[in-house]
């Protein structure tokens, strides 16, 4: 191995061990025992590790009164989380597209105004959105959830796919359109096909941020309808009662694991971008 | 980008449909517009009308819920008042800047070490990502458990013999800011790298290789030739950042609770506290619009010298 | 014709069998660990008895800070739940909204106003009538020990500030952490409000906290209380901030350290853990707080229902302050009861003895609100939590902390 490669490992496995730390410590603690737990060192191994707490998370441990787990919260997770991503991932491709390829006077301001939409703190739209959603007959359904994270979600997606069809060189759409093609089909011929890396970034971006929430679910659903993130936090978070780390770190994992998927999954795209541009072109 | 791709595709696609008018044309940029309408309207009732909304509030003495007896600027004069809101703005300071300074660079270098065709990136990949993935009302707790000197790495340093070795910012006021920082690194460089990964691999390849040609290499072609070329994507990061940094909730929450004493409090733990727990929703109205608008301060001198600085760009083409 | 007829007759079926299902009650808490829900169970089966549905809507975390904001979203939508876990001053709030139902009813036709000591009915009741359900008692001026490590000291229980501190001396001179403290705001201000009785008496108390009157805040007893908490600071590590209660728990039951000033939730962990009161570990009243009782009321408020909702709203309220219910629901929350005709047989040592007194302190006038939610309002309690963080973090000296503590009762305003 040369020196220059071991130039790129080497701070990258640095990097990687730093980033796996607060894992380890994780999968560690949700192996052991209480007792373990309550004794023993956070970074040591589990001495008799048990899968007790991970069956627990899955199945029995109690969210209010109800002690089947978080499998049965899966479901309302997913359906909230993929129209949601797939609705503001569509808006923002449009948005994009048309904003820097049929650009018209003000669309920078248009830009900007919905790009700032992304900073509005969410704890303070909870209650004027509440009424929106009293209003139209939306409060404590997925639905609900689903527009409450679309009309957050789209400055995101704007945003990234504007300033990736940005690079795109202005000729190409000229060019044609001079041929005739229309607007709707220069963008699915020409600029979707090239979208991948960032509909992968867009995707991963809000699919997390969805997946995570938890004011938003806490907020405006209850009892069997809230996401799973309500779920989660109902096993680990306890004003007065007893702690179960255990379960409250594989929980974590469990209801992590689509997220993970993900990643993993879209991982391949990012690498398809790459031969698009180097072998193709 | 992949023109010569795409040039392919066009005149094959220019074929299929043939010539069209200049009436087609105009009916085109019509459509163009009224295809953003849909999240215009929602932003124009979700984004600015609830602000509007805040912005009054902000005018009255609410405390549970939203009422409306007004009561003029006395929200913001309380606010200014306050030891803790002061702090809180210290610490976006502090917090904000490193946070997302750290984050880029972070992020920059490692997609930049990722993108020189190295054996396992789908192994590290995930590993950079992987913390977005989890949500912090738990990592919050392993991240506490191994900062805190009694329970993680200071003491696990010191059974391994290393009895000097000191870790205990968490729990010094002056310090623990900075293990906020660390935690928040830790959960979003992974992001930045992505979308760094991303924009890496739209610059044009044949830009690279005539500046190859002419000379550059290693580090320079990364300073002089390709990073200049992801402004695009700098702006998204610094975006993303920014909004993490004043949307930094669960991260103060699940990590200091914003201890000790107030160390760590953020104006977005401040505001919810005030509205929703301390039941002062005026002044937690009002420290929101002071956010809005210190946030509007950094982003819309940013925004407007990144976009019409590209405008006169486009122009002198 | 027919048809029509048909169809009213289907929607007078409907409406009946809607009618007979409206019998739920639909209740918002934050009680989610295992021992908490297993709590709740109870609560929920007596209900089910009387043929009442339960509907769950639990959203913990952070002592009901994310419940609290739901139970706003929920109300602000329209659809608030019939009943929603909320305590202390933030009942007042509720209740000056009107958002709050009316069941003076049932506090008549039990008793209510015999059954429950003053204190507790100002927690209940809102310009004369019932919207609250204040039925338990946690009492936090305790004293948590390690029972093998406070008998190797070879000192006597303390009863004064001066025997207390000699005591966390003795456990300090012997290498163990004499006091677990979490160093969280709430944490910090149980210690603060047990050492303002221990110092000033539970009418300094009264003035200081609960009625914030400036000249007591600003005298020299809330100076000396504020030195006090100071100096207990040197017998805790210095790892405290930040710490969740119950690990500071668990350092007494491992013996790492001699004792905790808690709530008698405490007493969950070490039963956890399979320790027993009096054999493992000890309860002690905070030193110089004997004879008071400092608490803390779980509660339910009532909002405006349907008529048709109202009469399971009402079941739901009797249930919760009866004795029947009470009495199961204090083992396995570690509470005791509050209906003063409660029996205290289902109760352990600790438990027995906290009834007796806090029937005792019912009596005398000393049962006072803890610091924590039942003190003040929101926005006066918040004040003085910041104040006490911050002197024990560090980050104010008395001087400035005695400045705070008087500035405090200006919050509100």
């Amino acid at each position: 191995m040369t020196l220059r490669r071991l130039a790129v490992y080497v701070p990258l496995i640095v990097a990687a061990l730093f980033f796996l730390l607060p894992v380890f410590v994780m999968l560690f603690t949700s192996f052991k025992t209480l007792d373990e737990i309550r004794v023993g060192d956070l970074l040591a191994l589990p001495a008799s590790p048990t899968i007790e707490p991970w069956l627990s998370a899955w199945q029995s441990a109690c969210v209010g009164l109800n002690c089947n787990g978080v499998r049965g919260f899966f479901l309302n997770t997913a359906l909230m989380v993929v129209p949601a991503v797939i609705i503001i991932t569509a808006l923002g491709a449009v948005n994009g597209y048309i904003l820097t390829q049929w650009p018209f006077p003000g669309h920078k301001l248009v830009f900007g105004l919905l790009l700032f939409g992304c900073f509005v703190p969410f704890q303070s739209v909870i209650i004027p959105m509440a009424r929106v959603l009293g209003l139209t007959g939306l409060q404590n359904s997925i639905p609900g959830l689903v527009l409450v994270h679309v009309v957050y979600g789209i400055g995101f997606s704007t945003l990234f796919f504007r300033n990736y069809y940005d690079q795109f060189p202005r000729e190409l759409v000229k060019a044609a359109q001079i041929d005739g093609a229309n607007l709707f089909q220069i963008f699915w011929r020409i600029v979707l096909p090239v979208s991948g890396p960032i509909a992968v970034v867009c995707t991963i971006f809000l699919f997390t941020n969805i997946w995570n929430d938890f004011l938003f679910g806490a907020s405006f659903t209850s009892g069997s309808n809230t996401p799973i993130m309500v779920a989660l936090n109902n096993i680990v978070n306890t004003s007065t009662g007893v702690r179960e780390y255990n379960v409250h770190m594989a929980t974590a994992m469990i209801t992590a694991l689509p997220t993970l998927v993900v990643y993993i999954v879209s991982g391949k795209y990012f690498v398809r971008g790459l031969m698009a541009g180097s072998v193709k072109g | 980008m992949t023109i010569q791709l795409s040039s392919v595709n066009i005149r094959r696609v220019g074929a299929a449909s043939g010539r069209a008018g200049s009436l087609v044309r105009r009916h085109e940029r019509l459509i163009a517009r009224l295809l953003l309408m849909p999240s215009l309207i929602s932003s124009t009732i979700f984004v600015y009308g609830f602000i509007a909304f805040t912005l009054v509030l902000s005018f009255t003495d609410s405390k549970l819920l939203p009422t409306f007896n007004f009561v003029g600027w006395d929200s913001y004069a309380k606010l200014w008042g306050l030891n803790n809101w002061h702090v809180a703005l210290q610490n976006l300071l502090v917090f904000g800047s490193l946070y997302v300074g750290i984050c880029v660079a972070l992020g920059l270098l490692i997609a930049i070490l990722i993108d020189q065709n190295i054996k396992g990136e789908n192994i590290f990949r995930p590993i950079f990502l992987y913390p977005m993935a989890l949500s912090f009302i738990v990592t919050g707790t392993a991240w506490r458990w191994f900062l805190n000197p009694g329970l993680g790495l200071e003491r696990s340093m010191h059974n391994l013999g290393w009895t000097d070795f000191k870790f205990d910012w968490i729990v010094d006021s002056h310090m623990a800011i900075y293990t906020v920082v660390i935690a928040g690194v830790w959960q979003s460089t992974g992001f930045c790298m992505a979308m760094f990964l991303a924009g890496l691999r739209s610059v044009d390849r044949e830009i690279v290789k005539a500046a190859a040609v002419d000379g550059a290499r290693g580090i320079t072609l990364y300073r002089r030739i390709i990073v200049p070329m992801l402004r695009s994507t700098f702006l998204s990061v610094f975006v993303i950042q920014t909004h993490l940094t004043i949307k930094s909730y669960d991260l103060v929450v699940s990590l200091t609770g914003g201890g000790p004493g107030n160390s760590t409090d953020l104006p977005a733990t401040f505001m919810y506290d005030y509205t929703f727990t301390r039941n002062q929703m005026g002044v937690g109205s009002a420290s929101s619009i002071v956010m809005l608008l210190a946030v509007a301060a950094v982003i819309v001198p940013y925004l407007w010298a990144e976009l019409r600085d590209r405008r006169e760009k486009g122009d002198a083409k | 014709m027919l048809k029509l007829a048909r169809g009213i007759g289907i929607a007078a079926a409907l409406l009946v069998s809607s009618s007979a299902i409206a019998q739920e009650v639909e209740v918002m808490h934050w009680w989610t660990s295992p021992g908490e829900a297993a709590a709740v169970n109870v609560m929920k089966e007596q209900l089910e008895k009387k043929g009442i549905k339960w509907v769950d809507a639990p959203i913990a975390g952070g002592g009901g800070q994310a419940a609290m904001t739901a139970l706003r979203a929920r109300v602000v939508a329209g659809d608030p739940p019939t009943a929603a876990m909320v305590l202390g001053y933030d009942i007042k709030d509720w209740a000056e909204l009107n958002l709050l139902g009316d069941i003076s009813d049932a506090a008549r036709q039990d008793g209510w106003d015999a059954n429950y000591p003053d204190a507790y009915k100002f927690f209940g009741e809102y310009n004369g009538k019932w919207v609250a359900t204040p039925f338990d008692v946690h009492s936090t001026n305790w004293l948590w020990l390690n029972k093998a490590a406070f008998d190797g000291l070879g000192v006597a229980e303390p009863t004064d500030w001066d025997s207390f501190i000699a005591m966390l001396q003795a456990a300090k001179d012997k290498g163990l952490i004499p006091l677990a403290h979490g160093g969280q705001s709430w944490q910090d201000a149980v210690l603060l409000g047990n050492v303002t009785i221990a110092t000033g008496g539970i009418e300094f108390y009264r003035k200081a906290i609960l009625q914030q009157d400036k000249q007591a805040l600003g005298s020299e007893t809330m100076r000396k209380v504020l030195e006090r908490v100071l100096q207990l600071k040197d017998f805790m590590d210095s790892n405290a901030p930040g710490r969740d209660w119950n690990l500071a728990t668990a350092m007494v039951i491992k013996g790492e350290a001699l004792t905790q000033t808690m709530g008698d939730w405490a007493k969950g962990e070490f039963v956890a853990a399979g320790k027993k009161a009096g054999d493992d570990y000890m309860c002690l009243r905070f030193p110089g707080t004997q004879g008071v009782v400092s608490f803390v009321a779980d509660s339910f408020v009532v909002f405006n229902v349907s008529k048709a909702d109202k009469a399971a709203q009402i079941e739901f309220v009797r249930t919760l302050m009866s004795p029947e219910f009470q009495e199961p629901w204090s083992v396995l929350k570690g509470a005791v009861p509050a209906n003063l005709k409660a029996n205290d047989a289902l109760l352990d040592a600790c438990g027995k003895k906290a009834f007796a007194e806090y029937k005792e302190a019912a009596a005398s006038g000393n049962l006072v609100g803890a610091i924590q939610l039942f003190s003040a309002p929101a926005a006066i309690r918040s004040a003085v939590e910041d104040v006490v963080s911050r002197l024990l973090s560090g980050d104010l000296n008395v001087d400035g902390a005695l400045a705070g503590v008087v500035a405090s009762a200006d919050a509100a305003q």
